[in-house]
């Protein structure tokens, strides 16, 4: 069986084994958010929280900018930094339209457009 | 002697049960979403199941990557819902049906499906949600469960094969449960979509209709796809389709018949369906 690179599908991440091995730490920190008091507690402080659940400097450094490729670079899972996104408020579609470099409106707008009345080939 | 109702599929987007909590259901954005569950209800309602057999994927409420099953079924003898990290409302109970847990348990381990057994396990919005757009109105679900959970979260994902035989190993179980219950099995999770990369919003409604086609009379073409083709085709969380296509299984070889069918884009980053299949 051939193993696919990660960008065989374009701006498609997969998270795989490598993947998982790579983001443990900071899955792991979000599977933690279940919980409100660790979700307060890295409010009152993100980046000591995430050196004491011993994020990789690159990964503190892509939470800090919110920069969720950069999270998924580093072996984030979207069904857990979903977690995070939601302590910082964030919905589905600010996090597509930051990670597609479209606008908030644009991004929804292009959804929208997936749903008009067109010909469906046979 | 047991009978299989049918099949019920639906999405399961977690924003389906935001608009639910502020009664939305009418709202231009939500109606074309939610027009497609009273023929559902009316259905549910004159079928009168007493369980459910419901394949889903948990989304980091129950499982973590410390310990991942590719197959876990459930065998509580209830199953409850809790903070899924964004501090919601938490969603009913379900009681469980222990007895046909294991039975399944036993059925498709000799069908050499070496599942893992949870006597305890959290249930996420992927179970609750289509709960909820079934039976809106109920106090307590009218129901028993039993939990099929499959991973789609970390790959190596199982193949959309493995999951047809999956559902058709299930149903060698429901066939031979020596019980009178009424039995719907659901699917729920996709259709086409992508939360991840920058391919994120991503939505194939060609791949969708192809699947929506195909499910009750060609099932197995639906397993054609390897499951890097499938993302390809429908996002990185499109292959949720993979619980459809297992409880599809579940429904076993009869002829089936659409009861009813709905589609529409989008819904959050979805495209979104609901779908019944009952013996022709």
């Amino acid at each position: 069986m051939t193993r696919l690179e990660p960008d065989r599908i374009p701006g498609t991440p997969i998270f795989d084994g490598a993947m998982a091995r790579r983001g443990h730490a900071l899955n792991a920190m979000c599977f933690g958010f279940n919980h409100e008091a660790n979700r307060d507690a890295f409010r009152a402080d993100p980046a000591g929280y995430c050196t004491a659940h011993g994020l990789t400097p690159a990964q503190i450094r892509a939470v800090e900018a919110r920069d969720v490729l950069g999270m998924i670079a580093e072996g984030g899972n979207i069904y857990y930094l979903a977690k995070l996104a939601g302590i910082w408020g964030l919905n589905v579609q600010q996090l597509g339209a930051a990670q597609t470099g479209m606008s908030v409106e644009a991004f929804k707008a292009m959804l929208l457009a997936y749903g008009e009345p067109r010909e469906i080939a046979a | 002697m047991s009978e299989i109702i049918g099949g019920y599929f639906t999405s399961h987007v977690p924003a389906i049960g935001g608009a639910i909590v502020r009664g939305d259901q009418q709202a231009p954005y939500w109606k074309p979403f939610f027009d497609g569950f009273p023929p559902i209800r009316a259905w549910l309602a004159e079928k009168r199941p007493d369980v459910a057999v419901v394949f889903y994927n948990d989304h980091g409420l129950n499982f973590f990557l410390d310990a991942m099953p590719t197959f876990a079924v459930g065998a509580a003898e209830d199953y409850h819902n809790a903070d899924e990290g964004w501090g919601l409302p938490v969603y009913k109970p379900f009681q469980g049906h222990a007895a046909l847990s294991w039975h399944i348990i036993e059925t498709l381990v000799a069908e050499e499906f070496d599942v893992t057994t949870c006597q305890k396990m959290l249930v996420d919005h992927a179970l609750s949600i289509p709960f909820e757009l079934a039976w809106p109105d109920a106090d307590a679900w009218p129901v028993k469960l039993v939990p099929i959970a499959i991973n789609t979260v970390q790959h190596p994902l199982p193949s959309a094969k493995r999951c047809l035989a999956l559902g058709r190993a299930v149903n060698k179980a429901l066939q031979s449960w020596p019980g009178e219950e009424r039995i719907l099995t659901i699917g729920t999770g996709g259709l086409s979509h992508q939360l991840d990369g920058a391919r994120a919003g991503f939505i194939n409604k060609d791949y969708d209709r192809f699947c929506l086609d195909h499910l009750a009379a060609d099932p197995d073409a639906l397993t054609r796809h390897s499951i890097h083709e499938m993302v390809e085709l429908s996002g990185t969380q499109g292959v949720e389709l993979l619980n459809w296509i297992a409880a599809r299984g579940a429904l076993g070889d009869m002829a089936l018949s659409e009861t009813t069918r709905n589609y529409h884009i989008p819904i959050s980053n979805t495209a979104a369906a609901s779908l019944v299949l009952e013996p022709a």
